[in-house]
């Protein structure tokens, strides 16, 4: 039994993939907590994983000083905390990237505002 | 041994009352906070309504603490002459 | 005449009399007819009279010393509106701590009056049906004199008008919210640990003792004289609840492992709603009377230690989440004001980063912490606002499906990490901050999967005001979420520094004290 109730208890899911514009994303940076929490957003699921990290991070990461001094070939990548390497030129599908699925990058070298990994 | 405690509000009739706690209670230790008091004591707390109305100088029913009390931690016995705290260990 | 004068009777005889002796069994009906909801959570109770309300308080001294705490209480109240006390409060800043209170707390009050209303009437022992009426009213007295108390601030200062409609819709809100939604939407046992035990002795010391004793401190006598009358009902509350548990062990062995994960469940539910807490005490608070840390180990670890400790005898245990809560008290509050600090456009209150002479104490109070892993950001949030560039985040966070709260929580041994866990039902992934938040969900998934997360249903489009046309060209979904939500943009929200309340406070101070 899901719940301890009083009789028969089966409600839908409040946030299935059908309820939104598109499927969400939850996307985290390491070492880099000045962002309080990942980031969740809906992103088409044919976009290609490259147009994102190009089109959406600087609107939700830049404001760190860090951020400029990313170099993308050499970040590491992780679904839902497993070391995952996404082929910039296809789809988030593609990628294996669905509804509320967790994305986490990592820039070796930048360890935050003092190295406070904030 | 861990402490009860027993926290009041700080006012002209707590004063009384804390008076009489320390009194029958040689090892509480009475903390001065902002607008409280609070009394620890190892294992065991025991509040007098004797006591209580000697330092008060008039009759004095133990319920009437409800009005001043804050909060407490022990398990509580009551009686119409005595509020106990204690734990069990 | 000879009149013969009876002796008057004793508490344990006048308590049997006027609580006891006033209930019967029905015959009418069937017993568990009357009382329908006592066996469907697998708690076992054979004999209702044996559970014992050490305060014997009697509905008739009820009623004598609850009006006594009215009547101080109001007195209390007049004397500083009448005074204008609001003037003389440390700093405007302090202010907004009443404006959390108000919109978090207030509103559970009253969920909290309608929760034991309801087991009250479920109970068949007329012992705790007596002790749960009486905290019922109690509850209601707490909402009610918060709002009258906290009313005379809404005459003076932004963001205390639409407490109650907030309540429902903002996201930082759902996370008392749900939990008290949680609560009562538990069985009548499973409430009574929830709220009663777990809630009201463990956790209810910490959100009340500092928050109260801190208003005093900084010259609120308004919210002290609200705060110190609830709290006076909080011992009566707080023992209703251990002898309740006590009760419920005593009566069946197979009760054990039931309340246990009640404990283990409700202690985290209550546990991670106080981090509102603990960041009102070390950040919000312009004179703190004990960092999050210190209250943390005199009242969790100190008093709930011996508590757990006397709990031992019936087997119960330390909750689960315990020792991560112990080592969390280093972090707590840092992490919850950068949330606050960083969406200050989406909260009815004022956020600010600490002044130096604020890191000298938070660097004194958390030495092993603070310096090391959180006056950097401070520093760089005060260098960006020097210039300009007040940080705020205008993309909305994950949270954690159980505590609603953003997933702001690292993992427990390691301070720079972000602590991620997540589970699968019926082909959808959960995520949570913790593995006490995950255990929680994975117990009773059909429960949790109808989280109202306020994040998910503003991308569902459900937080819009209905004249609103998302599908239009220029549409603004920040504004118009700060619309549904009522928050006036710059005036309720925002910087402290560029509030209206700060430039009031410092106009009508000027004029409290020259001329």
């Amino acid at each position: 039994m899901s719940v301890t109730s009083v009789a028969a208890y089966d409600f839908p899911p409040k946030d299935g993939a059908d309820k939104f514009p598109a499927p969400l994303l939850y996307i985290g940076w390491e070492d880099h907590k000045m962002f309080c929490a990942p980031f969740c957003v809906p992103v088409p699921p044919a976009t290609k994983f490259g147009d994102f990290v190009t089109d959406a991070l600087p609107g939700m990461f830049s404001p760190h000083p860090d951020f400029k001094h990313i170099d993308w070939n050499k970040t590491e990548w992780f679904l839902s905390g497993k070391p995952f390497k996404p082929d910039m030129g296809k789809t988030m599908v593609e990628n294996g990237v669905g509804h509320k699925s967790v994305v986490r990058f990592r820039t070796p070298g930048l360890t935050g505002l003092g190295n406070s990994c904030f | 041994m861990s402490n009860v405690f027993i926290a009041f509000q700080r006012n002209e009739e707590t004063r009384a009352i804390i008076d009489a706690i320390v009194a029958d209670n040689p090892q509480a230790v009475v903390s001065q906070q902002p607008a409280m008091v609070k009394i620890d004591a190892p294992g065991h707390m025991v509040i007098r309504k004797s006591t209580i109305e000697q330092e008060l100088g008039r009759e004095f029913d133990l319920q009437e603490m409800q009005v001043h009390l804050i909060t407490l931690s022990g398990n509580i016995d009551e009686t119409d002459d005595e509020f106990r705290l204690t734990w069990n260990q | 005449m000879d009149m013969k004068a009876s002796k008057k009777l004793g508490l344990k005889e006048r308590y049997t009399l006027m609580t006891r002796d006033l209930a019967w069994t029905p015959t009418y009906q069937a017993v568990k007819d009357v009382f329908p909801l006592t066996e469907y959570e697998g708690i076992k109770i054979h004999d209702w009279d044996k559970f014992e309300d050490p305060f014997r308080m009697t509905m008739d001294s009820y009623w004598k010393y609850q009006a006594e705490k009215e009547r101080k209480l109001y007195a209390i109240i007049d004397a500083f509106t009448q005074n204008n006390g609001h003037l003389g409060v440390t700093d405007a800043r302090y202010i907004n701590a009443l404006k959390l209170f108000l919109t978090g707390i207030t509103p559970v009050e009253y969920m909290a009056h309608r929760g034991f209303a309801h087991i009250g009437r479920q109970y068949p022992g007329a012992g705790p049906r007596v002790a749960c009426l009486m905290q019922s009213l109690d509850e209601i007295r707490h909402a009610q004199t918060q709002i009258h108390s906290l009313s005379n601030y809404n005459k003076y200062y932004n963001g205390f008008q639409n407490w109650r409609h907030q309540h429902d819709r903002v996201w930082y809100l759902s996370v008392p919210k749900s939990f008290f939604d949680d609560a009562v939407s538990g069985g009548p046992f499973e409430y009574i640990i929830a709220i009663g035990f777990a809630f009201e002795y463990v956790l209810t010391n910490l959100l009340f003792v500092p928050f109260i004793s801190g208003a005093a401190y900084n010259g609120d006598m308004g919210a002290m004289a609200f705060g110190f009358s609830a709290q006076s009902d909080e011992s009566r509350h707080m023992t209703l609840g251990l002898e309740v548990i006590k009760f419920i062990l005593e009566q069946d062995p197979a009760n054990l492992p039931i309340v246990q994960a009640w404990i283990d469940k409700w202690f985290w539910r209550g546990y991670r709603v106080l981090t509102l807490v603990a960041m009102m005490m070390d950040y919000m608070l312009p004179k703190r009377v004990m960092s999050w840390k210190e209250a943390w180990e005199i009242y969790a670890e100190q008093n709930g230690g011996a508590l757990f400790a006397d709990l031992a005898r019936y087997g119960i245990k330390v909750p689960k989440g315990w020792e991560q809560a112990c080592k969390e008290k280093d972090h707590l509050s840092h992490l919850a004001w950068n949330t606050f600090y960083s969406y200050g456009m989406a909260a009815p209150f004022h956020t600010w980063a600490p002044s130096e002479k604020d890191m000298e104490w938070l660097s004194a109070k958390y030495p092993d912490t603070f310096d090391k892993y959180y006056r950097s950001l401070w520093t760089h949030y005060a260098r960006e606002q020097a210039e300009g560039r007040r940080y705020y985040s205008t993309t909305l966070p994950m949270l954690c499906q159980i505590c609603q709260i953003p997933m702001i929580f690292t993992e427990p041994d390691d301070p720079t990490k972000i602590a991620y866990r997540e589970s699968d039902y019926k082909n959808i992934k959960y995520h949570f901050c913790s593995d006490g938040c995950k255990s929680i969900f994975d117990l009773e998934p059909g429960k949790y999967v109808q989280s109202w997360l306020p994040v998910h249903q503003i991308h569902q489009g459900n937080c819009f005001p209905s004249d609103v046309d998302p599908g239009k060209p220029g549409f603004n979904p920040l504004a118009e979420v700060l619309r549904w939500y009522r928050i006036s943009d710059g005036i309720d929200n925002r910087d402290y520094a560029d509030s209206p309340d700060k430039q009031n406070f410092e106009t009508w101070r000027t004029q409290a004290t020259g001329n």
